[in-house]
């Protein structure tokens, strides 16, 4: 299930026959956590990915990110292979609150370029742009425990976006946020996707965010981890919140829910 | 209670004035105790006019110095090593967890045979206990930086050497900063003490001397030094290790 028709010329990211198995550990037994899951993610495609909960979806996005080496299957990231190195060009913004205490906002975002080889000129401007876009020009000189969460998260997406990454991983960024701040946060993160032109990746526990944000929405199953469907949502390019008040909106989020809910139960009677 | 430093101060103060008015109407003879007032007195006598006090109070102060830098460099190293040995861990961890309940002091005299009554006992009595807590909150340290720090270094292609400098020695600091604090306070106890019990040179040297000479005032007046001496240097990390904590954790 790996969406109608893409050509090979539009594929941005894709994954054959990926599998994630954890070996035996004191305590547990083998854990089958991911797959087997076959996925081609188009260029510039929005692409939005839920599930229940210990389903797996980290594992599937640190695969693709090459943070995770599959135990059997292939990822691949713009005709090459991804081994166990994160491929340049990715972006990844994580679940937990990743800036650094000790660092300034400034010098967090800056902290991205640190490998790049970038000139200092070329950082300052780069690092202006992120700040700017990210709205944190006040808190510029800021610590991060000086900021709230959304605007810790904020840190962490300018932080990644200073590296132009071309293929953008996103694990439930927003999940610490209240709701309100979520829509805002998802709107900007439309107006980044649409003014990059970078492939974005979103996993998320809220059907409402990915049936928002999503170009197409993967909906996985309980562990191990497979896709169950692929749901296109035909929303525009210029799209935002508004949507969730459209009735095409509506039916969406009630078909992941129902794709969703027997998934879930099995999920929890698991835990 | 709205200021509990204050109240803090005032407990201390008053119960300075009620021995001083102690000693002053003779409940506490002064065999036991000089008054605080001439405490001090005796303290700043003895430091313009006592020939061995300067030479005594820098070699107690080299041999704490030096003590604590054994404690914190190779303490923290042997953490590192420890740290990525979780099997040597769990075999120390019992050791590290009762360190502190054995009297240290009684490996003095062995030190004594090896060394001999010198400097280099004193440090390696200061430095033996001193470094277990270094090596402890070396181990906490690293425990506590968050997972998430180390995908973002492997994100941004940071090489190893760059992850360990610019991402864990930072996200370590506010713990290191415990180890440093208790590595300092347990150097100067096993300075300190070893001096006491037997040295060459020192300010517990001479405190023991002045015991044995009945030199109340003498005694009393280096007894005030040490404790000043201690609460200032602890006084000055705790402020430093709360600028730290204060700046991460605000939120």
């Amino acid at each position: 299930m790996t969406g109608s028709g893409v050509s090979d010329a539009h594929i941005h990211v894709s994954l054959k026959g990926v599998t994630r198995v954890y070996p035996a550990d004191s305590g547990h037994g083998e854990v089958h956590a991911l797959g087997p899951i076959d996925l081609n993610i188009r260029r510039g495609e929005f692409f939005g990915v839920v599930g229940p909960s210990g389903c797996g979806k980290s594992t599937l996005l640190e695969t693709l990110a090459g943070l995770v080496r599959p135990t059997a299957g292939t990822g691949t990231f713009e005709g090459k292979e991804i081994r166990g190195d994160v491929p340049d060009g990715i972006g990844v913004v994580f679940q937990e609150d990743a800036s650094f205490p000790w660092l300034t906002v400034e010098r967090n975002v800056e902290f991205g370029l640190r490998r790049a080889g970038v000139d200092s000129a070329e950082i300052a401007r780069r690092v202006d742009h992120a700040v700017d876009l990210m709205g944190l020009n006040a808190f510029r000189r800021a610590y991060p425990s000086q900021l709230s969460g959304g605007m810790r998260q904020r840190v962490c997406i300018a932080r990644t976006l200073v590296t132009r990454p071309r293929l953008i991983l996103l694990d439930e960024p927003f999940g610490a946020l209240d709701q309100q701040t979520r829509l805002l946060m998802g709107e900007e993160l439309l107006r980044l996707w649409r003014d990059t032109g970078a492939t974005v990746v979103l996993i998320t526990h809220s059907l409402d965010e990915a049936a928002m944000l999503s170009d197409r929405v993967a909906v996985m199953s309980s562990r191990p981890g497979r896709f169950i469907a692929i749901l296109e949502t035909h929303w525009p390019r210029d799209r935002d919140s508004r949507v969730v008040s459209d009735p095409a909106f509506g039916q969406l989020t009630s078909r992941l829910w129902t794709l969703l809910r027997d998934e879930s139960r099995k999920a929890l009677s698991t835990e | 209670m709205k200021h509990p430093a204050l109240w803090r101060l005032a407990i201390v103060a008053g119960a300075v004035l009620l021995i001083e008015f102690l000693c002053r109407i003779g409940i506490i003879d002064r065999v036991t105790m000089v008054p605080p007032s001439e405490m001090v007195v005796a303290l700043v006598r003895m430091s313009v006019g006592a020939p061995w006090f300067w030479p005594d109070a820098w070699s107690t102060f080299r041999n704490i110095g030096v003590a604590t830098f054994l404690s914190i460099v190779p303490g923290f190293l042997i953490g590192l090593i420890i740290h990525a040995l979780p099997r040597l861990r769990a075999v120390l961890n019992p050791v590290f967890l009762s360190y502190y309940s054995v009297p240290t002091f009684v490996f003095y005299p062995l030190l004594i045979v090896i060394f001999g009554i010198n400097s280099a006992s004193l440090i390696v009595m200061g430095a033996m206990f001193g470094i277990v807590a270094m090596v402890s909150a070396t181990l906490v340290a690293i425990d506590r930086i968050p997972r998430v720090y180390g995908k973002v270094a492997r994100v941004i292609r940071l090489s190893p050497w760059q992850t360990a400098l610019r991402i864990q020695l930072p996200a370590a600091t506010p713990h290191l900063m415990t180890g440093i604090r208790l590595a300092v306070t347990y150097s100067v106890i096993g300075v300190i003490a070893g001096e006491f019990i037997i040295a060459t040179a020192g300010l517990g040297r001479r405190l023991t001397l002045a015991y044995n000479d009945f030199d109340t005032a003498t005694m009393y007046g280096l007894i005030l030094l040490i404790f000043i001496g201690a609460a200032i240097v602890n006084i000055v990390l705790q402020r430093l290790e709360g600028r730290i904590h204060k700046r991460w954790y605000r939120a």
